[in-house]
């Protein structure tokens, strides 16, 4: 080992370096979030893209081709939203489970809690990769969507708004598991025992209306049915729910979600004994 | 002259109601190279733990170089560097990158903290090994990543604990070495360390935790003159059968050509030898039974005990 030359750095910042300094940490973690699914493409975005492609495999080209037309478009173009909205459901909560408790399980999540990291910033930095894997799973399965049905974007804004925010309460979710996460069991429950099912029941396959009136107000209570319907107004123009109510309560989550993990990590659950 | 570590009443019990740390008061001065030792479950980790934030205080205070670590977090934080005792690192991860993203959650820009870790890896002989994954090094190598990592964003107050802990012999001497140096640059150094040689022959000032109190607190010097007696393991010519009475050392047979002597350091060994010699008892070599801080921290805590 040579002779160390390391020099002492000043203590304290201008609040200019400091907002620099913060930016720099989240593009930091952002980008080690990015690489990290990046370079296990084949576990993270190609399982969603063929799963995809035999959705609308089946249920768009073999089943969907005897089903009446929904809402004034073909079977294979109405549930073409709720699939690309459930891979990304799945995956921004997925990203952030995964990765956070892997961290706590290798220990590097003390990389971050040793460095002069606020909690909203570690925050940001993990929910800001959900929305990363989310995003870009989104893009892989839409076009694969593309090979089975038109697709079209009718409001872009509605779209793009709904795709972000649906991202950003997945990752937080996904944090909040991965947060008290004390095992490997533990970052599957929550997906194949909740997530699953609500997303199923979402509106993916079918529009609410045609149920009976005590499953349809039940169906109402699912969150994921607002994200599922807003994206399949921005894309077809059509949706069982208004977008005010949809984003609206989106929204909310998100404040809800946010406020707990913030509160979590402060306390140290999980993170600090 | 503001102290590197400064921390007052500190207590720490654990939600299963174990109190690891009975309020500690420690000053550590700017520039020292200080050892802080005690037996497994002192509090040394969690007294370490705490003042790299890795584990939340019951209530007290620490401040590093005169920062408040609760209320000026950032501040405090950016002065400190941690090696751990466990691998925390992710393993997955190549090894320039694991250096270069800590400086990133330090705000140092990619492009400095690429140069940053560039020294650092050359400095502690990694930088041939920068694009493998940190799970394909030795440990040795990984003990030094760590200490890499630790140093990228410049600390003025390093905190290692246990670095050597399963590191080979001639390593271990080049790790002390760099540390020293990076000592004598000015960096203030805290040590934990079970190899008791290592904290005697580096460490100027010294503190002893043991269930959850400081049992000692001073400078190495003052400590070991203490110390009034050494053991020393005689290796003898011939086996013998009972130890000889030689007056003002204490004889103990270990086997039929081995004896330990406990020798005053008023007496010293000459007349040790003299008395040997009138026995007929020929001694081949000798060494010490250990070294001399080791016997003052196994006394100091088996009086606490």
């Amino acid at each position: 080992m040579d002779t160390p030359a390391i020099s002492t750095p000043a203590g304290t910042l201008s609040p200019m370096m400091h907002t620099r300094a913060h930016w720099i940490a989240f593009k930091t973690i952002l980008i080690r979030e990015v690489l990290r699914f990046s370079r296990i493409w084949i576990q993270t975005i190609l399982p969603p893209a063929i799963t995809t492609a035999l959705y609308f495999l089946i249920f768009g080209k073999l089943l969907g081709s005897q089903m009446p037309v929904m809402d004034g478009y073909d079977y294979t173009q109405y549930i073409a939203p709720g699939l690309i909205m459930l891979a990304i459901i799945t995956n921004s909560y997925a990203n952030v489970v995964s990765s956070f408790y892997g961290s706590k399980f290798q220990h590097n999540i003390e990389e971050l809690l040793v460095a002069p990291v606020p909690n909203w910033l570690i925050l940001a930095g993990f929910v800001g990769g959900g929305v990363a894997r989310g995003v870009a799973v989104g893009v892989v399965v839409t076009a694969i969507a593309l090979f089975f049905t038109d697709l079209h974007v009718t409001h872009w804004g509605v779209t793009i708004g709904v795709v972000l925010l649906t991202s950003v309460l997945f990752s937080l979710a996904g944090l909040i598991n991965g947060i008290y996460a004390n095992s490997f069991d533990d970052i599957s429950i929550v997906p194949t025992f909740v997530l699953t099912p609500l997303t199923y029941l979402g509106g993916i396959f079918y529009s609410i209306n045609l149920l009976p009136d005590v499953w349809r107000a039940a169906s109402l209570a699912n969150p994921i049915l607002y994200m599922v319907n807003a994206f399949r107004f921005g894309i077809l123009g059509v949706a069982d729910i208004g977008m005010l109510t949809a984003f609206g309560i989106t929204l909310g989550f998100i404040a809800l979600l946010g406020s707990v993990s913030l509160y979590l990590l402060r306390r140290g659950t999980g993170t600090r004994s | 002259m503001v102290q590197a570590l400064r921390i007052r009443n500190l207590v720490k019990t654990y939600a299963n109601g174990v109190t690891a740390l009975r309020g500690i008061d420690l000053d550590v001065e700017a520039g020292d190279f200080f050892a802080l030792l005690g037996p497994n479950g002192a509090g040394k980790s969690t007294t370490i733990g705490i003042i790299s934030s890795l584990v939340n205080k019951t209530s007290g205070t620490v401040e590093i170089f005169g920062h408040d670590l609760e209320r000026q977090a950032y501040a405090a934080k950016r002065m400190l560097g941690l090696v751990p005792q466990e691998f925390n690192f992710n393993q997955f991860e190549p090894v320039m990158e694991i250096v270069v993203n800590q400086g990133g959650f330090y705000g140092i820009a990619a492009a400095e903290a690429r140069e940053r870790a560039e020294a650092v890896l050359q400095q502690l002989g990694l930088w041939d090994k920068r694009h493998e994954q940190a799970r394909d090094l030795s440990g040795g190598m990984k003990r030094r990543l760590m200490i890499a990592r630790a140093l990228i964003h410049e600390p003025r107050l390093l905190i290692l604990d246990e670095p050597t802990a399963g590191v080979d012999i001639e390593l271990r001497r080049s790790m002390w070495t760099f540390l020293s140096e990076l000592n004598a640059a000015g960096t203030t150094i805290i040590l934990t360390t079970h190899y008791l040689e290592e904290a005697e022959s580096l460490c100027r000032n010294i503190a002893i935790i043991d269930r959850g109190q400081l049992v000692e607190n001073t400078d190495m010097k003052s400590l070991l003159s203490r110390l009034h007696t050494e053991t020393f393991v005689l290796n003898l010519a011939a086996p013998l059968a009972m130890p000889p009475l030689i007056p003002g050392y204490v004889l103990t047979r270990l086997d039929d050509t081995t004896l330990s002597a406990e020798v005053s350091k008023d007496l010293g060994l000459n007349a040790l030898f003299a008395g040997l010699s009138a026995h007929g008892i020929e001694v081949l070599s000798l060494r010490n039974k250990a070294n001399r801080l080791e016997e003052l921290f196994i006394r100091l805590v088996e009086h606490q005990s």
